[in-house]
C-alpha cells in the first residue's frame, strides 16, 4: 500500500504560507541553543495535486455508510445526515474559542444546555453531563460518579464490586476497573437474560452496582429489568445502563422509567452523528437524583435567557474534559433530535426494531439463533454447524459488497455474526443482504475454500494479522534514506 | 415522510407479514407494560431542514465572541488550516466508517493511521505512536495511569505550570485511580524547579512549552527520575524547532493535537497525541495500525496488538478506549503531509516571531511587564496592576486574551495570557498595543 511517504520530492509543499519578516535565525535565536531542534522531522514533502489525489485514492479503499450496507452490530451504521455536516462548519461554532468569557459564548451554551433538557427527557432523568467524549469516556465518568456517591456516603471500602452480565461489551468491565472496582461476572441465562438466580446471589453489601445494556448485546430485551433494577437499590447498589442499544426503543421507553441510576449516550450512534473512521464521537452521561450533587463542572446553568456555567459543586467528581466535551458533535446530535421530534424518534426504534427482526426471520433457516426470539435494533446468528469459521463468512460477505457485521461478539455465542441494520436500510437492500448470506453459506458447504480465501473482491486479500504482532512495524523505519 | 427512513408503508406491511406480526407495536411487547405507560415524550414536533438550519444558524450567532480576534491561547490555538485539510476530511468514505475491524475494508484508515504514527513518532522524537485519544488532557491522564502500571508508585509530580484545565482532568483521573498529585514550582523564569523526586513517584510531568508558554529546559530530568517515567505534555506545533522530548529521554510524549490542522471548535472535538518508548508498547492505550501483507503477498495494515485492548482484554485491559479521535488525527495527517517539515516549521517561527514582537512592544509601555524571563514560544503572560482593566480595554478594541482567572490556579498573579498564532496580522498586532496604550494602564 502507496504511503504519502512514496509520494513528492524534496522542496515540495501542498501549502502556500506567509514570508517572515526576519531571518530565520534571528527568530530561533529566541530558543536557547541547546533545546533547538537539531534534526528535521520526516515529514512528507509533496505538492497539493499529489496530495489530494493521495488521500482521494486511500479514501475510496474505505468502505463508509455512504458506500453501503454497514450492519456492524452495537455501532448503529445509520445514515449520517448531510445537513449535520454544514452545520458544524458555521464559523461561530467551529471557530469559537471555549476559553472566551461566558458572555461571548451564550450561543453556544445555549445550545449546549438544550441538548442536556432534551437528552433528559428522553433518558427520563433529571442530570446531564455533556462532558465525556465517547461511550467508554461517559462509562468511566459514571464510575466516577459511583465512587464519588460511595466516598460521600462512608461505603467507599466496603462497596468493592461491579456486576456485569456475562454478555456485556468490553468497554464495561475495563471502565469498572479504571476506577478500581473488581468486576464479578452475572452469566446469562437459557433466554439469553440475566440469571435471576445468580444475581441475586452475587448482590449483597459488598456491591457498588450493576452495568447493564439494555438490550443486551444478543438484542434482547431484559424483560425482567424492573425486578433486576430493584433488587440492585434493595442490595444499596447503583443501576448503570449503557446507552449504546438506545436506538432499539427511543421514543417509546426511557432508561429512568427502568431504574437507571447512570446512563450513558453515544450520540455517535443514536443520534446519527458520523463515526469518522473511529471518532470522535461523543458520550453524554444521565443521572438519577441522587448522583446530580456529584456530576462534573462546570455545569450549564440557565438564568432567563441568559447561560452561565456554574462551578461552585464541593461534591463535583471534577473535570472528565478540558472544556465542554465535543461539542461539534453536540451541534449534530441538536440538529438530529429537532429534525426527527417525538415522532420521529418512534419511527426510527420502530424501523430499526422492524429490520432486524425481518433479518433475523428471514435468516434463521439457514443459519443458527440461538435466541431465536423477539429481537430489538440487532440480533445474534451463529456460523456454528458450517465447514467454516464465522470470520470466512465475514470476509465472503465483502466480495458480495457489504460491511460484515460485528464478529466474535458477544463471547456467549459461539462463531457470532452480531446485525444491526439500523432504520435507515431501504428493504430491497435488506434483501440483498439476505440472499447474499444464504448464498454464503452454500458456498460454505459446496466450496468453503471460497470462503476461506475471502475476499477475493477487495482493496487487497485476507491480512495477516499475526504477523503484524509478531514482526511489528508501527510506522516507517526510513530503511533507505529518504530520496 | 422521514428523510432519513425508507420504509413505505408497503414495505413495513410486507416485513410485518413475513414475522407474522399485526403491527409495529407488536414488536415492543417485550418491553415491561409498565415502562411503556410510564414514558412521556418531549413535546418536540418534527421540522424541515431549512428551519433546523435556520434555529442553530440563529444560536450560533448569538456568541459575540465569534468577532473578536483571538489572541487567546490556554491549550489550544488559531492557527490557519489550508483548505485541503477539510476537503480531504469531507470524503465520506473516511467519515462514515467506524474502527477499521475489518481491514480489507479499511485500507484507507489504516494507511493514514500508519502514516499519522509516523509523524508523530517523528515530531516527538518516540518509537511508538497510538492513532489518537480524546484529547491531550485525557491523553496525559493515561499516561499517569500506564506510569503506575509499569513502574508501581502512587504519586504524579505536576508542575504549578500546567495547564490548570488540562491538569483539573487529571485530577479527576488520578483520584479515580487512587493517585496522588505532588507539586513542583516553577522559579522566577517561569520554568519548573524539581528539587527532589519523593519515594513512590512514577512520573514526572512536563508541559513544553508550559502554560505561560515558556519553553521547560528538559535536560537530566529522566536522570533524576530514575525508573519513573517522565511524561512531556508537548505542543506538536512548538517541535517543529524545539528539540523533542525523545531526545531527552521521555518516557511518554503526550499533547494537544487540535493545533494541527483541526478548528478550535468550541473545545471539542480534540486530538490526544500519544507516543512511547518501544518497550512500553504492550502497556500502550489505544488503537495502533500495523504493516504486514496480504494472502498474496501484497503490503497492507491492520489493527496490531489488540490483546491490549478492552473488547479482548476486558477489565484487564491497559485502557478503556474504543472510539477515538480518528477524523482529527486525520486532520492532523493531512495538515502534517501539507505542510512538510518547511511549512510545519515557518508555521512555528511565523507563530513565534509575531508573538515576540508583540510581547516586546507590550513590556515596553509603561505599566505592563512580561511575567516571567524564561524562553518562551508563542504565548506569555503579561502582568499589570489591573488586569481586568486591561483585558476590558482589549474587549473594547476587538481582542479577546486569556482571562487572569484561567490562569489563577498556577499561583501567579494579576496576570493575563496571549498567545499569536501566524494568523494574526501585524496590522491586528498594532492594534493590541494601541488598545493597552490608551485604556489597559492602572
Amino acid at each position: 500500500m502507496t504511503t504519502i511517504y512514496d509520494r513528492g520530492a524534496p522542496g515540495r509543499q501542498a501549502a502556500a504560507l506567509p514570508s517572515l519578516a526576519r531571518p530565520e535565525q534571528e527568530i530561533l535565536a529566541y530558543i536557547p541553543a541547546g533545546l533547538r531542534r537539531r534534526e528535521r522531522p520526516r515529514l512528507p514533502e509533496v505538492s497539493q495535486p499529489e496530495l489530494v489525489r493521495h488521500y482521494t485514492h486511500l479514501s475510496r479503499l474505505n468502505y463508509g455508510v455512504d458506500t453501503g450496507f454497514y450492519p456492524l452490530g452495537s455501532c448503529t451504521m445509520k445514515h449520517n445526515p448531510k445537513l449535520h455536516e454544514d452545520l458544524a462548519r458555521l464559523p461561530a461554532f467551529a471557530g469559537l474559542h471555549p476559553l472566551l468569557p461566558e458572555e461571548e459564548v451564550q450561543g453556544a451554551l445555549a445550545l449546549l444546555w438544550e441538548l442536556g433538557e432534551y437528552l433528559k427527557g428522553i433518558a427520563g432523568m433529571p442530570g446531564i453531563t455533556l462532558q465525556p467524549a465517547a461511550g467508554a469516556h461517559g462509562e468511566l465518568t459514571g464510575m466516577l460518579l459511583i465512587k464519588r456517591y460511595l466516598e460521600d456516603r462512608g461505603e467507599l471500602g466496603t462497596r468493592t464490586k461491579i456486576l456485569l452480565p456475562d454478555s456485556a461489551h468490553g468497554t464495561n468491565p475495563a471502565s469498572a476497573a479504571m476506577v478500581g472496582f473488581q468486576v464479578v461476572a452475572v452469566p446469562s441465562d437459557g433466554r439469553g437474560m440475566v440469571d435471576m438466580a445468580a444475581l441475586r446471589t452475587a448482590l449483597g453489601k459488598d456491591v457498588a452496582g450493576i452495568m447493564l445494556t439494555v438490550p443486551n448485546t444478543l438484542g434482547i430485551f431484559e424483560e425482567d429489568i424492573l425486578e433486576i433494577t430493584r433488587l440492585a437499590h434493595e442490595a444499596g447498589g447503583l443501576c448503570y445502563f449503557d446507552g449504546a442499544n438506545l436506538n432499539a426503543y427511543i421514543g417509546r421507553a426511557r432508561p429512568g422509567d427502568m431504574g437507571a441510576d447512570i446512563f450513558h449516550f453515544n450520540l455517535h450512534k443514536t443520534f446519527s452523528t458520523p463515526h469518522g473512521g473511529g471518532g470522535p464521537g461523543a458520550g453524554p452521561v444521565a443521572v438519577s437524583e441522587a448522583l446530580v450533587p456529584y456530576l462534573p463542572v462546570p455545569e450549564i446553568v440557565r438564568e432567563g435567557d441568559r447561560f452561565r456555567l456554574r462551578w461552585d459543586k464541593p461534591k463535583s467528581i471534577g473535570r472528565v474534559h478540558p472544556y465542554f466535551g465535543n461539542f461539534l458533535v453536540m451541534v449534530k446530535a441538536l440538529a438530529y433530535i429537532l429534525t426527527l421530534g417525538d415522532e420521529g424518534f418512534r419511527e426510527v426504534s420502530a424501523g430499526a426494531v422492524l429490520a432486524a427482526n425481518y433479518l433475523r426471520v428471514r435468516l434463521r433457516g439457514t443459519y443458527k439463533v440461538p435466541y431465536d426470539r423477539l429481537c430489538k435494533h440487532e440480533f445474534v446468528l451463529s456460523g456454528e454447524g458450517l465447514p467454516v469459521r464465522t470470520l470466512d463468512i465475514a470476509k465472503r460477505l465483502i466480495d458480495y459488497g457489504f460491511h460484515p457485521p460485528t464478529i466474535y461478539f458477544p463471547l456467549i455465542v459461539k462463531e457470532a455474526l452480531m446485525i444491526e441494520p439500523t432504520e435507515t436500510e431501504p428493504k430491497e437492500v435488506l434483501d440483498a443482504f439476505c440472499e447474499a448470506l444464504v448464498g454464503i453459506a452454500g458456498e460454505a458447504r459446496e466450496r468453503p475454500e471460497l470462503l476461506q480465501r475471502a475476499p477475493h473482491n477487495a482493496p487487497v486479500r485476507r491480512l495477516d494479522e499475526a504477523r503484524a504482532v509478531r514482526e511489528p512495524v508501527l510506522r516507517l523505519l526510513f530503511d533507505s534514506p529518504q530520496a | 415522510m422521514n428523510p432519513y427512513i425508507p420504509h413505505t408503508p408497503a414495505d413495513v406491511r410486507a416485513m410485518l407479514d413475513a414475522m407474522g406480526l399485526p403491527d409495529v407495536d407488536a414488536l415492543f411487547a417485550d418491553i415491561p407494560a409498565e415502562v411503556r405507560r410510564r414514558h412521556r415524550p418531549l413535546g418536540l414536533p418534527g421540522r424541515d431542514e431549512l428551519s433546523v438550519h435556520r434555529y442553530l444558524a440563529g444560536l450560533a450567532d448569538r456568541s459575540s465572541g465569534q468577532e473578536l480576534i483571538p489572541f487567546l491561547g490556554g491549550g489550544l490555538y488559531d492557527h490557519f488550516v489550508p483548505a485541503v485539510v477539510r476537503e480531504v476530511l469531507s470524503r465520506s468514505e473516511f467519515y462514515t466508517a467506524y474502527t477499521p475491524y475489518q481491514p480489507e475494508v479499511s485500507q484507507g484508515t489504516l494507511t493514514w493511521m500508519f502514516e499519522y504514527q509516523t509523524m508523530i513518532c517523528e515530531l516527538t522524537g518516540m518509537e511508538v505512536a497510538n492513532a489518537s485519544m480524546y484529547d491531550g488532557a485525557t491523553a496525559l491522564a493515561e499516561a499517569a495511569l500506564m506510569a503506575h502500571r509499569t513502574v508501581g508508585g502512587k504519586v504524579v509530580l505536576v508542575p504549578r505550570s500546567l495547564n490548570p484545565g488540562v491538569r483539573q482532568v487529571l485530577a479527576t483521573y488520578a483520584w479515580g485511580a487512587d493517585l496522588r498529585l505532588g507539586d513542583v514550582p516553577y522559579g522566577e523564569d517561569g520554568r519548573l524547579a524539581l528539587a527532589e523526586v519523593p519515594e513512590g513517584t512514577c512520573a514526572l510531568i512536563v508541559q513544553q512549552p508550559n502554560a505561560f508558554g515558556v519553553i521547560e529546559d528538559l535536560t537530566g530530568l529522566k536522570d533524576a527520575l530514575g525508573q519513573a517515567f517522565l511524561i512531556v505534555y508537548a505542543n506538536p506545533i512548538a517541535l517543529a524547532v524545539i528539540e523533542p522530548p525523545g531526545a531527552f529521554g521521555a518516557d511518554v510524549v503526550v499533547g494537544e493535537g487540535q493545533v494541527l490542522g483541526n478548528p478550535l471548535s468550541f473545545g471539542g472535538p480534540l486530538l490526544g497525541l500519544f507516543a512511547t518508548r518501544r518497550e512500553h508498547l504492550r502497556r500502550m492505550p489505544g488503537r495502533v495500525s500495523g504493516q504486514t501483507v496480504d494472502a498474496a503477498g501484497k503490503v497492507g495494515y491492520v489493527m496490531a496488538f489488540q490483546t491490549r485492548e478492552q473488547h479482548i482484554r476486558r477489565e484487564r485491559a491497559t485502557s478503556n478506549i474504543c472510539t477515538n479521535s480518528a477524523l482529527c488525527a486525520l486532520a492532523a495527517t493531512v495538515y502534517l503531509s501539507a505542510l512538510g517539515p518547511d511549512g510545519l516549521r515557518r508555521v512555528a517561527l511565523l507563530s513565534m516571531e509575531r508573538a515576540h514582537a508583540l510581547a516586546d512592544r507590550i513590556a515596553a509601555l509603561p505599566g505592563f511587564r512580561l511575567a516571567f524571563s524564561g524562553p518562551f514560544f508563542h504565548e506569555f503572560a503579561v502582568q499589570c496592576k489591573r488586569p481586568a482593566t486591561a483585558v476590558a480595554a482589549l474587549r473594547r478594541a476587538g481582542i479577546a486574551v486569556l482571562p487572569p482567572q484561567f490562569l489563577a490556579p498556577t499561583g501567579i498573579k494579576e496576570a493575563f495570557g496571549v498567545a499569536v498564532t501566524e494568523k494574526r496580522t501585524w496590522e491586528e498586532l498594532d492594534r493590541f498595543v494601541e488598545a493597552l496604550r490608551g485604556g489597559g494602564r492602572k
